[in-house]
Order: C-alpha cells, then structure tokens, then sequence
C-alpha cells in the first residue's frame, strides 16, 4: 500500500491553482524530498495530505484512504513561525501541548501521556534539553522538539515542511541524518521539504520536484536533469555536477541557491532572539 | 480594616476577580492576544454606560457588550489582526458612544469615572455574587477548552491538521476574555484592564517554565496585587486602582529584570 497518491489532482490556493492534473505514488518508508522554487507548491501539497486543502478535481489517497483533516497516522511539522521562540516555557511543557491536543479537558498529562511524551523527545536525543526554556534554545535544538511532537502518536507518515530554514549547515547536516535514522528506525514513510537539494542527497530515496503547477517524482538521476528541470521552472536550466554536489543552474545563477537565500533572510527575523544560548 | 462592610466586599469582589483573570490572563498573552482584552474593555464602556442610561446595572451592560464584541472579533479571526485603525476607531467611538450615554445621564457626574478607573470600594453584596457566578462560568468554560485552546495557541498550524477548529476556539477564548474583562473592570475599570489580566500573567511566563505552573503563579500574582492594592489605598487614602497598576507594573518590571538577576527567581 502506498503512503500517499494523487490521482490527477488539481490543487488551488485562494483561487490560484497551485498544481495541476498531478498524478504521484509515494510507496510506504520511503524518504521523499520535497524541492521546487518558492511558491511551487511544497506546502499545498502537504496541507493536501493532511486534508487541509480540497482536491479539485482528482484525488489524493493517504495510506490507502481518502485525505481527510485530523489524521492521526499523519505527523507534521509546519513551517516555524516566530512566535515560539520568545517563550519561556519549558520544551516538554512544549510537546506536551500536542498530546490529545484535540480533546476537551484540562492540558494535564496522565502517566500514557508522559511516557508518550519521554518516549518521543528520546527519539530525537532532546530528553535533556527540553528541560528548558525554548527561548534558550538554538534553532538547532528548538527543529529537534518540533520533530519530535510530529512522533507523537506513532505516526506512520512524516510531513516535514522546511526543516532546515535558518539552520546552518552544520545543523542540516544532523537534523537530516535524524531524520534518516527515524525514518529507518521506525520504519515511517518521510517528505522532506527543502530549498536545496545537496543537504538531503545522501538521505533521499526519490525526489519530488515541483513547478510550473507540474511533478516530477523520481530518483535524483531521473529528476535532476537539464530537461526535466527546464519544463518544471519554465526556463532553460543547466544541472552541473562538482565533487558529489548538484547545482541546478540558470545560466550563471544558481536558482535554488537564490531561492534559499531569500527565504533565509526572512527566516532570520527569529533566529536571533535565542538568548543566552551559549 | 475589616471592621467596615465595604473594605470586606472590596476583599470578596478583589479575590474573585483576580483569580479569574490571572487565569485567563495566562492565556490571553499566551496567544498575544493582549490587545483584544484591552479593545473589549473599551467597547464595555458603551455597554456599561448605556446600560445606566436605561436603568440596568452597569455590570449587565459591560458583559453584554464585551460578549457580542468578543464573538465577532472571534468570527473575524486573524483578519482583525492586521487592522489597527480599524481597531482604533472602533475603539474610539466606543468611549465617544459611552460619554454620550453619561451626558444623557447626568444624574451621576462620579459614573464615568468609576467605569473608567473602578471603584472597588463601592462594591455591594449582589455585585460580589453576580460575580462569583460569572467567575465561576468563565473558570469553568476555560477548563473545559483549556486543552485544544493550548494546542492552538502554541502550533496553529499543527492544531489545525489534528482537526482543532481554530476559529471555534478564538471564538470561546474571547467570550470567555470578555467575561473577564466586565469583571474586571468592576475593580480597576475599564481603562485598566491590562493590571490584573495581562500583568501578572505576562509576569508569570517570564518566571516559569510550565502551563499548569504558570496559571497558578499568574494568577497568584494578580490577588496578591489586588489585596495589597486595596490594603494600601486604605492606609494611604490614594485610589485602589493606582496601587494596583503600580503593583502590577512593578511585579512585571522584576520580572524581566536582565538575565542574571532573573536566573535566581526562575528555579520555580
């Protein structure tokens, strides 16, 4: 049984259509990269999978059913947003906040919940550091308490979108190598949106490349290639190959590298807030 | 001090009120949402005077008033977030609509600024049980939420996916804040809200590390400021409610105090 599939499904955002006629199979524990300029549609296709955005016409399969909200077999991790880094609150209290997050009652976490909780901030290696406050936390440690609330649950499919903004190479390095090992640990299904491909070369197993309202899914050789690529941006790219790593070119300009590199300045408006981090 | 009736009311109204919006308070700065608490207190104004104006107590109006306010700014969602002036004028001519209805109403010259500033030493024994029982409501109702209303304020995103309505719950968090806040007001009145809803609690998340220690130590805060607020404005003869903000303000200012002197106060 497949992951995910989407049957030549349109998907549209505020009356735009973001893809069109997409038609894709992610097989079960695989680890899929996610890439594409921005705007391209990472997201929608994710909030597709969680039921967050209607599928018009077509349809999208997750773990042989029909996408619907509220699916608890699917972990997600949304883009961070600001506001999480200034608070005090302790990382646990943090991932604590996910479990049954969608029943009534008092946010008190029983001895289950607990050991939920332990169980997956051991997952990641955070058991320490969600000790404490988040606003002392580097971007590094903070992605980690967030992968770890996606494993709340035991989900089988992981929606990781843009793990790796704000995140010097350093820490894309290890946040994907963790990845890679819970993917094969617990043997889950993964998608993995990034801005560059050479961080998650080593990890993927197929890559989902999106543009111009189109897919391509494939391995790297299938997909990184000048013409594939050309169709998916709408213009001439070149793929140039240097010692392992992989630049997806418009004439002298590196695209995914400009790509990242806006989005990095934006991303940065929080990053500096982590005090005292040292 | 206690001998007197109304220094034991003041005591009564002051505990209630400060342990709902420590409470709710919590939440409230949780999700940075303190600016609604102060908008639904100036629209309670309109209510509050109008209220007067047709012979109903004051209270009546204020919770009416914030409670249709805070379902429609609840509706409006993240939209309201992005319009300041709109906020602004609304909130203008709230107060301009308030000080129309007192100038229909000029029996009670003291009215407007018992509603702006709170004169907790005027409180009777039907405004104390009136609220107990909105305290209780609003404690309760909180109880109930509190679980999908953390989960929406800490990961929007991710509560959404799980199938959290986050418009339902920004609609009963603000009905509950509007509650609060026209109790609230029946202590430091309306144009000062912010002491004992956003005071203490924005005191408290500095200084802990966890939800359930959080509320209690917010709300903890917000009846030690109210108690030593009245106890003060008794001995000096200064208004309850000039304690009290000052109290809030100094509690929030030691609070944030630079790292290392913080580092000590923060092993709660």
């Amino acid at each position: 049984m497949s992951a995910a599939e989407f049957r030549n499904a349109t998907l549209a955002l505020g009356g735009r259509v973001v893809l069109q006629g997409v038609s894709l199979e992610i097989g079960a524990r695989e680890f899929v990269g996610v890439l594409g300029p921005n705007g391209s549609g990472k997201t929608t296709l994710m909030r597709a999978i969680l039921g967050l955005v209607p599928v018009d016409p077509g349809m999208v399969q997750v773990l042989g059913r029909p996408a619907t909200r509220g699916n608890a077999e699917i972990g997600y991790m949304p883009q961070v947003r600001g506001s999480v880094a200034n608070l005090q609150l302790s990382g646990w209290d943090f991932v604590a906040g996910v479990v049954d997050g969608h029943r009534l009652g008092l946010p008190i976490a029983g001895r289950k919940a607990r050991a939920e909780i332990d169980r997956a901030l051991g997952l990641v290696g955070a058991g320490e550091l969600s000790r404490r406050p988040l606003a002392e936390l580097s971007g590094g440690e903070r992605q980690r308490l967030l992968l770890a609330q996606t494993l709340i649950g035991r989900p089988r499919l992981l929606l990781l979108d843009e793990p790796l903004i704000s995140l010097d190479p350093r820490h894309q390095a290890e946040v994907v190598e963790l990845v890679k090992t819970l993917q094969l640990e617990l043997g889950i299904t993964v998608l993995f949106s990034a801005h560059e491909l050479n961080p998650l070369l080593g990890a993927m197993d197929r890559v989902l490349y999106l543009g111009n309202k189109q897919a391509a899914l494939g391995t790297v050789d299938e997909v990184i290639t000048g013409p594939v690529l050309s169709r998916l941006y709408g213009f001439e790219i070149d793929v140039v190959r240097l010692k392992g790593r992989i630049f997806v070119m418009s004439g002298t300009h590196d695209v995914e590298h400009g790509a990242h590199q806006h989005e990095h300045n934006g991303g940065h408006q929080h990053a500096p807030r982590r005090v005292g981090a040292g | 001090m206690l001998s007197y009736d109304f220094m034991r009311n003041a005591f009564a109204a002051a505990t209630i009120v400060a342990i709902v919006s420590g409470t709710v308070g919590y939440f409230l700065v949780l999700r940075g949402q303190t600016f609604a608490g102060h908008a639904l207190a100036h629209v309670g104004f309109t209510g509050a005077t109008g209220a007067v104006l047709i012979s109903v107590a004051p209270l009546w109006g204020l919770v009416a008033m914030t409670l249709a306010a805070g379902i429609g700014m609840g509706f409006m969602g993240e939209r309201l977030a992005q319009r300041d002036v709109a906020i602004g004028l609304v909130l203008a001519l709230a107060l301009g609509l308030g000080l129309l209805f007192l100038h229909f109403y000029t029996a009670f010259a003291t009215q407007a600024t018992a509603l702006l500033f709170g004169n907790v030493l005027a409180v009777d024994a039907d405004t104390i049980w009136a609220l107990l029982w909105l305290g209780a409501l609003s404690l309760a109702a909180l109880a109930i939420i509190s679980r999908p209303l953390l989960f929406a304020s800490l990961q929007p995103e991710l509560a959404e996916a799980k199938g959290v309505s986050l418009r339902l719950y920004s609609i009963l968090f603000l009905s509950i804040v509007a509650l609060t806040t026209a109790e609230c007001a029946q202590i430091v009145g309306v144009l000062l809200v912010f002491a004992l809803m956003v005071g203490p609690a924005a005191a408290a998340q500095r200084l802990t590390r966890g939800v359930a220690m959080g509320v209690l130590l917010s709300a903890l805060l917000a009846l030690l400021e109210a108690w030593f607020g009245i106890a003060l404005a008794y001995y000096t003869d200064w208004p309850s409610s000039f304690w009290i903000t000052a109290l809030s303000a100094a509690v929030y200012l030691v609070a944030v105090l630079p790292r290392p002197a913080r580092r000590l106060q923060s092993e709660y």
